[in-house]
């Protein structure tokens, strides 16, 4: 179980500090998946880093399990079973694509199961694997070999970082697919960061943040229709010329 | 008397070097401390002694396949310098491979220095493959210094791939390839390095493609640690309707230098011809990448290097 305790981030900037998670206080249960969505600008990564570790909250507690790991480094927290896949992820010259996977999977990786963890993501596996992670593959696929990465680990909590950004329609479909199987599975619990309709619609429970805040939380029944009109009422443009 | 036994150091150093041991199938010549120590010919390939200095001449004859040639260079006595000339004429049509490597191993206080001379007389439609590995270690005040120079030759329609690879241990080096390409030859240079501590290295590469067709390709990476210095100039000349691609990356770390100097010059307009240089630190978000896989942050600046220099 993953807890987040009146959880606040801050920068400084010229106008003096500037609140970007601003008092967050979550609960996520084991094996739950919940989409976590809103606006540009809301915390959405910001959260998700620091919950990873990358950044460290200006007060507040985060547990796992019962344990508390607000002070715990990126790699401490990892070998508790916490994995991110970035939004942009960074590139590896020399680094092929295999022996990325085996590094996430933490042991060699057979041909085979690389081979299956490429294909969920949409990749044809053969094409890839001894491939660089380079700035020889295109945003799309190192995207895509972002997301095998952490398919690739055995974890308690994974957290996905705007996984459909860069990504075709047809790799997205597979992608999807590949989630619902994670979210029957039950295994791991799983935070998708996402403006996706049919990713929001896999979801246990939806959190909607907004200027770093919780704007809504609740079951993704109750949530995903409220959105969908939220959305089309926000928007005025045209209405004009129907009325 | 020359001791032509290996002992433990030596095979060590060799199993280092070129991956060389008396299992090791093929011709080859071992040469410790100045002197050949080891030597086999097959019915394909000939080594014999130069007469007029020191060195070897490597006959391979046309048409011969997938054999292996090893030329070792160890040295493991302090004080030894030396200047080796080896010429391979490589006959039309073969397919070899060529394992070369210099490792010195000092534990003395004078300095131990390697000069070599690589010539390659490369035969029509023949194809090698050269790897060459540095190395040094030893706990001596002596430098261990290595000069090694290749000169290339490429008859029509040849093909070469070059490795080259210094990882440790090399207090100073000046490297210099030189290479000349008759039309449709193909040249692929790749060369690694990492030097740390107070170390030199200078690199220089100068290939001539003068046939038409002809192409080359040279991929430099180097890693520089400490207070090393590095200083890459790489310099490829068009003559005809051909094509080259120059790629050099540095990564650069603690109070190192590292100069990188690419050249491209045409001298026919349909020379097709393309340089890249890179020097950068390690960046922050590759080290944080794999810190979320579990490693610490020293692990992942190995693996980063590591692949790198692979």
């Amino acid at each position: 179980m993953l807890e987040l305790k009146n959880v606040c981030f801050e920068i400084e900037s010229e106008k003096g500090k500037i609140k970007i998670i601003n008092d967050i206080s979550l609960t996520l249960d084991d094996g739950k998946f919940v989409v976590i969505t809103g606006p540009n600008g809301s915390g959405k990564s910001t959260l998700a880093k620091l919950i990873m570790g990358i950044e460290k909250p200006t007060s507040g507690q985060i547990l796992l399990d019962g344990t508390d790991i607000t002070n715990m480094s990126i790699n401490e927290r990892a070998n508790l079973g916490i994995g991110y896949a970035f939004q942009q992820p960074p590139r590896f010259k020399g680094m092929t694509v295999r022996a990325l996977l085996s590094l996430a999977h933490g042991s060699e990786l057979p041909e085979h199961e690389c081979c299956t963890y490429l294909t969920n993501v949409g990749l044809c596996s053969k094409d890839y694997l001894n491939r660089e992670v380079d700035t020889g593959l295109s945003g799309g696929e190192v995207k895509r070999i972002e997301i095998a990465t952490l398919m690739a680990r055995e974890l308690k909590l994974a957290i996905y970082d705007e996984p459909e950004a860069g990504i075709d329609l047809w790799s997205f479909a597979m992608l999807v697919d590949s989630f619902k199987a994670i979210s029957k599975n039950k295994h791991e619990s799983v935070i998708i960061i996402s403006h996706q309709e049919r990713i929001m619609k896999l979801a246990d429970e939806i959190v909607i943040l907004e200027n770093g805040k919780i704007k809504k939380q609740g079951a993704q029944e109750e949530l995903f229709s409220a959105i969908l009109s939220e959305l089309q009422n926000e928007c005025d443009f045209g209405r004009d010329k129907e009325e | 008397m020359i001791n032509n036994e290996l002992n433990k150091l030596d095979s060590g150093l060799l199993d280092i070097i070129a991956d060389f041991d008396q299992t090791s199938v093929g011709a080859y010549n071992v040469r410790k401390n100045g002197q050949s120590v080891q030597r086999s010919s097959t019915e394909n390939v000939t080594i014999t002694s130069k007469t007029d200095k020191a060195g070897i001449d490597i006959f391979i004859k046309p048409g011969t396949k997938n054999e292996t040639i090893y030329i070792p260079v160890i040295i493991t006595e302090s004080g030894v310098e030396e200047m080796v000339y080896n010429d391979f004429f490589i006959g039309e049509d073969s397919d070899v491979l060529i394992v070369a490597g210099c490792g010195i191993h000092n534990c003395g206080d004078q300095k131990s220095e390697h000069n070599g001379v690589h010539t390659f007389h490369i035969g029509k439609n023949a194809r090698i493959k050269y790897v060459e590995k540095h190395y040094g270690d030893g706990d001596g005040n002596g430098e261990r210094i290595m000069n090694p120079q290749t000169k290339i030759f490429m008859d029509e329609n040849s093909h070469c791939e070059m490795e080259t690879v210094q990882i440790k241990g090399v207090d100073s080096t000046v490297r210099e390839n030189t290479a000349a390409l008759k039309a449709g030859a193909t040249l692929i240079l790749t060369e690694r390095m990492m030097t740390h501590g107070d170390q030199t290295a200078n690199s220089d590469v100068l290939i001539s493609l003068d046939g038409e067709g002809a192409s080359a390709r040279v991929i430099s990476r180097t890693v520089a640690k400490d207070n090393s210095v590095q200083v890459f100039y790489p310099k490829v000349i068009g003559n005809s309707a051909c094509k080259a691609h120059v790629q050099c990356d540095s990564i650069i770390m603690d109070n190192a230098k590292v100069r990188s100097i690419p050249e491209i010059s045409a001298n026919h307009p349909d020379a097709q011809l393309v340089h890249e240089a890179a020097i950068g630190k390690i960046a922050g978000e590759q080290l944080i990448k794999l810190m979320t896989l579990g490693l610490n942050e020293e692990q992942a600046e190995e693996v980063i290097l590591q692949d790198f220099l692979r």
